[in-house]
């Protein structure tokens, strides 16, 4: 059966479509794996009863000749920031104890509609807030890749459950969610593919929110087709969703044509950036050159405000969430530590509650939206953001699609980059721009490091173009020909 | 910018989070250095830039003002540690 975990989504469908096998029997391969690979801590809840029951209903339909959608019977897992009907949801966080939504997520209800079967809830750092996985109340997830002397590394993060569950070939495919770089940083450290879409493009409602103006939700899988396959049954409009685009969900897997010739790639002067590591800058330049190889013509660009992006992030991002997270007052739902008055309870609940990364980031945002600060601080990165935003656009009048590292630097030992929270912020120099104006971006494993450790490469594309980031992306992978996984 | 204790102090009130006194300091070092690094947005020439809140460019939909939902206490009483009669329980809350 093990053979069945090795598996893309779009092999396995084809394999479910033939008769090759059940979704039962693929199911019970994963949970196998699941269980086999604890150690990772890559599940908050793993849900086996219901994955079960989801794959007999899925081989039922099949039997009746009525497969639900483009995911009927494949096992993923979902990352524990989406609220699922009747099962706990932590958002890898002490103040959401013994939550149960009694609703779900429109995104993990498409993904269900379109009969995918849900294996279990993935860790997370806290809120998604953070970049190794190394913030959450349910404990550290530990890479399935390891490092020099098998020392154990970061998945990245915040996805880092959701990244290493697929790349330790526990789910064929899960979803994660990308504010800053949470989808394609983790899938960079970890040798798998992860699409942050559009910022519109899918719903996000019942995903607990971190900042509302960047949260969005994409799929992390070990292909760029299975991206495609993935993306299309995630997105789409949503009326729940005020920001969510009125737009037809295209077909992803068909703009997988493998021709990019002609094709014109922006390469932005300002991500060559000091003390940038070698094995880093080869390996953006293999990049351009399998491009080239292909057809495309390569143009350089310049992104004038990009080193100005991750401190605009650190305002912005900061200054949703202190708003975001402000319902967490103990009153409703989730934990509560009683107090002497009203305040000392909300004082004692948050203070317990919240984890030391997202009790700084609540205050400071507290702080750049004070009275006083509000202008200095959160005015001036709001138009920051703009000119961010400008950049991207102007560049996007002569490119199709822009290529970048994904990531500074492969994973890292668990421990490293903590003592300073700037440094740990660092790592999504590359991802949290794209972020900021918006767009949708795309991580593929490229190659591995000295270390055999893997790097990944980034497209952007055009607002609502995720068909001609994913076109690119599936050229870069046939080049690639990347076969790394972990021991 | 840097932070002292007793700002700190104020804005995790502000924020309702108990800190205990011990590690005001360490936090006001780590805030202050957030906020140190941040500063370099001053050297941006922002003079008749409009702020950029959202990068959707439409205004809000608004939906029919009618009921379409409803029928569903137990799924609201799902989350509270302690339901009195079909009603939703909770600390008081008003002064």
């Amino acid at each position: 059966m093990s053979t069945l975990t090795n598996l893309t989504i779009a092999e396995a469908r084809n394999g479910l479509a033939k008769g090759d096998f059940s979704s039962q029997e693929l199911t019970e391969s994963h949970i196998a794996a699941m269980e086999a690979a604890r150690g990772l801590n890559a599940f908050i809840t793993e849900t086996p009863d219901i994955a079960q029951l989801r794959a007999k209903a899925s081989d039922e339909r099949r039997a009746k000749g009525e497969p639900a959608g483009a995911m009927d019977g494949i096992p993923i897992a979902i990352k524990d920031l989406f609220c699922t009907e009747g099962v706990l949801t932590t958002a890898a966080s002490h103040i959401l104890d013994g939550f149960v939504p009694p609703y779900e997520s429109t995104v993990s209800a498409n993904l269900m509609n379109a009969g995918a079967v849900m294996l279990g809830k993935t860790n997370l750092d806290e809120f998604a807030m953070g970049s190794a996985n190394i913030t959450s109340y349910y404990g550290n997830v530990i890479n399935p890749w390891k490092g020099k002397g098998g020392k154990d590394l970061v998945p990245g993060g915040s996805s880092g459950g959701s990244a290493a569950a697929v790349a330790a070939r526990m789910a064929m495919g899960a979803t994660g969610t990308d504010t800053g770089g949470s989808i394609r940083q983790p899938a960079a450290f970890t040798g798998i593919v992860g699409l942050k879409p559009t910022y519109g493009r899918c719903s996000r409602w019942g995903i607990v929110a971190f900042a509302s103006s960047l949260d969005q939700a994409g799929p992390m899988t070990r292909s760029v087709r299975d991206a495609a396959i993935m993306l299309g049954a995630m997105a789409g409009h949503d009326p729940k969703d005020s920001t969510s685009a009125p737009l037809p969900v295209p077909d992803f897997e068909a703009a997988l044509t493998g021709n990019i010739k002609g094709l014109r790639v922006g390469v932005p002067k300002e991500y060559r950036i000091d003390g940038m590591a070698t094995e880093i800058e080869g390996i953006w330049q293999q990049g351009i050159d399998w491009l080239k190889d292909a057809g495309a013509e390569i143009v350089d660009v310049s992104l004038p405000h990009t080193e100005y992006a991750l401190p605009t992030y650190y305002i912005v991002a900061p200054a949703e969430a202190s708003s975001n997270l402000a319902r967490y007052d103990g009153v409703r739902f989730g934990l509560r530590v009683p107090g002497d008055s009203l305040d000392d309870m909300y004082r004692n609940t948050r203070g317990e509650g919240f984890g030391d990364e997202v009790q700084r980031r609540i205050l400071i945002g507290a702080y750049v939206l004070s009275a006083g600060f509000y202008d200095a601080y959160y005015m001036k990165a709001q138009r920051v953001r703009r000119l961010i935003a400008e950049d991207f656009k102007k560049v996007f009048e002569n490119v199709d699609v822009i290529l970048t590292p994904t990531a500074p630097s492969a994973a890292f030992a668990i421990g490293e980059k903590m003592d300073d929270p700037v440094a740990m912020y660092l790592n999504d120099i590359f991802t949290v721009p794209a972020s900021l104006a918006g767009l949708p971006g795309i991580s593929l494993p490229a190659s591995l490091n000295s270390d055999g450790l893997p790097l990944g490469l980034q497209l952007l594309g055009k607002p609502f173009d995720e068909e001609t980031v994913l076109r690119a992306a599936g050229v870069l992978e046939t080049a690639a020909a990347f076969d790394g996984r972990p021991a | 910018m840097s932070l002292d204790k007793d700002t700190v102090r104020n804005i995790a009130y502000l924020a309702r989070i108990r800190i205990a006194d011990a590690d005001l300091e360490p936090l006001s070092g780590e805030l202050s250095g957030i906020l140190d690094w941040i500063e370099q947005l001053n050297a941006v020439n922002t003079d008749g830039v409009e702020p950029l809140a959202s990068v959707v460019d439409v205004t809000l939909p608004r939906r029919k003002d009618e009921v379409t939902d409803g029928n569903c206490q137990d799924k609201v009483l799902a989350n509270t540690t302690d339901p009195e009669d079909g009603f939703y329980t909770v600390p008081k809350v008003v002064e």
